[in-house]
Formats: C-alpha cells, structure tokens, sequence
C-alpha cells in the first residue's frame, strides 16, 4: 500500500490494533465498531454504504445528530478525507453558512437523524448508519487528514481550530491496549474537545465507550452507564455535581474519575472522593486550541508549581499577566481562515486562564474575560464560588455581577443546596449566615456576595460547563 | 414592619458586616456622612431589593441620587406603590 506522506497510523489502524471486539453504545443503537478495521483491503467493513470513494480526498463536514455515527465516521473519514469538521449539536443555523464557506466543505456526512438544511445539499453528501456492511469497493489510498473543531464562542461565527490526530493524541500515554477491560463513559458530547479526548482514549486504549445522548435525564444515563459496567468516566465539575445530586450514583462504581472543562475545586473533589473511595481521581486541565496540558491526580485541586517550571510529556507552561500559557505538542496548529494568531511569537497558546500561585500550588482563579468589576476592584467569579462550595450543604454556586448604581456592578450568587426543602426557611436563613460568614471568612469584603438566592438548579451548557451570561 | 424600620436595620446589618461605625440615623443625616462606604451602600441597595422586591435606582428613569437618609427613604416608600 502507497502510505507516503503519512507519518502516524489512521484511526482505524489503532481500533485495528484491538484483540476483541468492542463496542460503542448509545440510548438507542450499539455498534460494533472494531468491524471497521477488520478484513482485508478487498472486502472491508464501512458504516458508508458504498460510498467511501466518494469522500476520499474531500473537506469533509461531519453534521450527524447522533453521536454513534458521529464516531463511526470520525473512525472512518481519518485517513480517507482531506479535512473533517466536527459540527457541534448546538452550533446555530446562522452560522452553518459561513463555517462551511471557510473550512472549503465539499462533502458532507450525515445521518438518519439529521435535521435537514439547505446547506448541506451538497453534490457528495453520504449517510452514515450505526450498520456495518462489507465494502464492495477498492478503498482509496490514505491521505493525512485536518481535523476540525469548532470552538464554543458565546458570541459570533464559532472559530475553527486545526489538529491532527497526532496532536489530538499527544497526551494520551497508553496505547498499547493494556487497559482492553476498559468501558470508557463521558458526560461530554464527542464533538467537543472535551469529549474527543474521551472517544480518542477509549480507542486507542482497546476499550468500548458509553455515549452521552442529548436530552437523556441524568437517571437513566447513570443506569446505562451502570449496565455496561463503566470503569472510567469523565465529565467537567457541572456535569459531575449534578450526577452527584442523583441517587442513580450508586449504580456506578468507575476506577477511574476524571474531570475537565472547568475548575475542579477541592469540595467537588472531595465530594467525588466520599462517594467513590476506591476510585483514582484526577483532573486534567486542556483547552480547544492549547490541547491537554496536564492531568492532576493528588487528589487536590489546584496543580503544583513544579508544573510550570519544568518541561512535562513535551508540554511547557508559562505564567504572563497572570494568565496560563501552553506550548504543547497537543496544540492545534492554526485557526481556519483569517483568524488571530493562534500562538504567541514563542508558540504559546494563551489560554485565557487566570492562574493563582498559593505556596507550591498554582490554583485556577477564573477566566481573562470574566471578570466582574466591582467599583474598579476586579474579581473572578470562581475564586467566590470555590469558597462557597467549601460548605458542607452547598452542592454547587454561581456568581454572577449584578448591576449597581454605586459601583457599577456588585457580586450575587445563586446557590444550589445538597438536600433541597429539608431544612425549611429558618434552616435556609442559618445556611446563608454560614455561606457568608465562610466567605468573609476567606474574601476581602467586595468579593463577598451581597446577596444569596437558593436555587433548585443551575443552567449547564451544551459544553457542559455552568452557563455564564455575560454581565 | 416600615419601609423606614427595615432600611435601618439593613443599614446596621450592613455597617456590622462591614465593620464600620454607623452615624446615628435621622432623616436629616447626610448619606455620605452615614459610615457606610459606596461598597456598603451598593450592598444596601442589592439587600433592600431583596427584602422590599424593588430597586428605585435602576428602575428610575433618570439618574436619582437622595443626599439625606430622609430622601433615600422617600425613594423605597414611593417605589413601593
């Protein structure tokens, strides 16, 4: 086989390298997907239909509905298309238009579930079935493939940020299939970075992965997730809190716990802790563009300063006006179209992260952009609510500015108790004291919040992040 | 209990919290001379929404500013109706 200019194995070279078959699962379907990558180049599997010569070679828009077949053709179209852009569920019809107008897009795959748009009435447009029939065609020779992710902007076209599978996969240390017994699980969707790591882990690690479904209640994900016997599971802080608030918890009982996406404050990692004893536990930092900078397994929130002072798997950390910077192999290489700078002039990627250094750790105090100005004194919202959540009642908090007449803005939060109703108003009233008390305790006085609302839950984004709105 | 009651004891609250002397109130008191500074006063007027559900300042259509603690009561008790 012709396999000049390419310098790493395809991902179904990896799915090939398995010895049993695994399986990918979601609320409705299973694949077999370890099909893919059996038979020989005369009578290949394909979740395609007959139409992998067609794709081969093109900028490949991946607009699935689910993510099964969102998998299967990821699994499929790396190593076979030029470039594929993993559409996000939520990204707005607005927006489609100039996405496919800037990535090229010449082909696109969708499936049964598809909604239909006039975008997408494309001359290559091939359907892709959780089904996995022979292949009665020749396949075409490798090419190295772009991937594409979009990024989860809150305003605007979504920018589009370039990988390859070798980046994608820098951090990921295990690829020997040592682990096979593995049944990955994620709360993310795989069509977000958070959630691609997840996917490309369980394949290049020999296991089966439990897909998230849209609009699934927690219960009834928890119990599939309890049926295929999950041992490693991975969502951000929010998704994890609210699982936690779900007595379904019980049926689980991963290995391995890990969490991304957003701070993972020492009470939510505690709180995985108690429920979990026997589990590893661990929290990985990444982002879109820097890619996986570093996983923390001490148990402990924040990461040590060690992090940042020595050159760790290749990645290197660097701390300017506060903010984390990232030269990695795991980055992405560019924006699609006219995009900034991904970089710095040294190959950093500003992440936008505010860290903060206490002894040897470095703790996460919040975004660049997020900051509430209080009266000209700054203040991230996620210093506050880490203090919050420290409650023993509180499961989880938003801080948000609210305007004032006096200082322009002032901080509120929202907060979400563990056992909601129990306590009754009087029990309600002595909780707030306490979350105040705790929190003048521990903040100069303009970060304490000047108003406390108990709420039963908190918006989570499709990103599965706690929903911020700009203030 | 009156518009004016929960306003001073939210006043108190507040200069507690803050650990600040408050004056001793009147109507004729001048605000800026009350011991709260404007961070106390912004956390006053997010805690009077709170317990007297409006907020006169930024439901006001101009730009309103009481200077005797008279004044900033008038505000809540004309607001409430």
């Amino acid at each position: 086989m012709n396999m000049a200019g390419i310098e790493a194995p395809s991902l179904r070279a990896y799915v090939a390298n398995a010895a049993a078959a695994r399986f990918l699962w979601d609320r409705a379907a299973a694949a077999r997907f370890t099909d893919l990558a059996r038979g020989t180049s005369l009578n290949r599997q394909t979740s395609f239909g007959g139409r992998l010569a067609d794709l081969a070679g093109r900028a490949v828009l991946v607009a699935t509905a689910s993510q099964l077949t969102t998998a299967l053709a990821l699994i499929e179209l790396d190593g076979l298309a030029r470039r594929l852009v993993i559409l996000p569920p939520d990204i707005e019809a607005d927006h489609l238009g100039a996405v496919m107008a800037a990535a090229e897009i010449d082909a696109v795959v969708t499936d049964a579930g598809a909604r239909p748009q006039a975008a997408f009435e494309l001359p290559v447009r091939v359907s892709c079935a959780p089904s996995i029939a022979p292949l009665d065609e020749t396949p075409p020779a490798a090419v190295r493939t772009e991937w594409v992710l979009l990024t989860s902007g809150t305003t605007g076209v979504p920018k589009m940020v370039v990988h390859d599978l070798a980046g994608l996969t820098a951090a990921i240390p295990d690829r020997s299939a040592a682990d096979g017994a593995a049944i990955w699980g994620t709360f993310y969707d795989i069509r977000r970075y958070g959630g691609l790591q997840i996917f490309l882990r369980a394949m290049l690690g020999g296991a089966s992965l439990v897909l998230s479904s849209a609009g699934e209640p927690v219960a009834d994900h928890l119990a599939r997730l309890a049926q295929h016997g999950v041992t490693h599971l991975s969502g951000t802080p929010s998704h994890w809190r609210r699982a936690l608030m779900n007595p379904a918890i019980g049926k689980i009982a991963p290995r391995y716990v890990r969490l991304s996406g957003e701070i993972a404050d020492q009470a939510i990692l505690d709180a995985l802790r108690a429920v979990f004893p026997q589990a590893a536990i661990g929290h990985a930092y990444a982002s879109t563009e820097a890619g996986v900078a570093f996983a923390v397994n001490d148990g402990l929130a924040g990461f040590p300063a060690a992090f940042v002072e020595t050159i760790r798997d290749g990645v290197e950390m660097k701390i300017v006006d506060g903010s984390l910077r990232v030269r990695s192999p795991g980055a992405a290489s560019r924006y699609v179209g006219h995009g900034p700078a991904l970089t710095d002039a040294d190959g950093f990627v500003d992440t936008g992260d505010i860290v903060e250094r206490r002894g040897d750790r470095y703790y996460f105090a919040g975004r660049k952009g997020g900051i509430i100005n209080i009266g000209g004194l700054k203040v991230h919202p996620e210093e506050i609510e880490a203090v919050i959540n420290r409650h023993p009642q509180v499961r989880m908090s938003l801080v948000r500015p609210k305007r004032s007449p006096i200082t322009g803005a002032i901080v509120v939060a929202d907060v979400v108790l563990k056992s909601q109703g129990e306590a009754g108003n009087a029990g309600q009233i002595e909780v707030k004291d306490d979350i105040l008390k705790l929190c003048r305790a521990a903040l100069p006085r303009h970060k304490v919040p000047a108003a406390i609302s108990f709420v039963p839950s908190l918006p989570v984004a499709a990103t599965g992040k706690l929903a911020r709105r700009p203030g | 209990m009156s518009v004016k009651l929960t306003i001073m004891q939210q006043m108190e609250q507040v200069a507690r919290e803050h650990g600040r002397i408050l004056a001793p109130l009147n109507d004729d008191l001048v605000l800026a001379n009350c011991g709260l500074d404007s961070l106390g006063f912004a956390v006053l007027v997010a805690r009077l929404e709170d317990t007297l559900g409006i907020d006169p300042f930024t439901a006001a259509e101009d730009a309103f500013f009481p200077v005797t603690l008279g004044d900033f009561v008038k505000v809540y008790e004309h607001g409430r109706h």
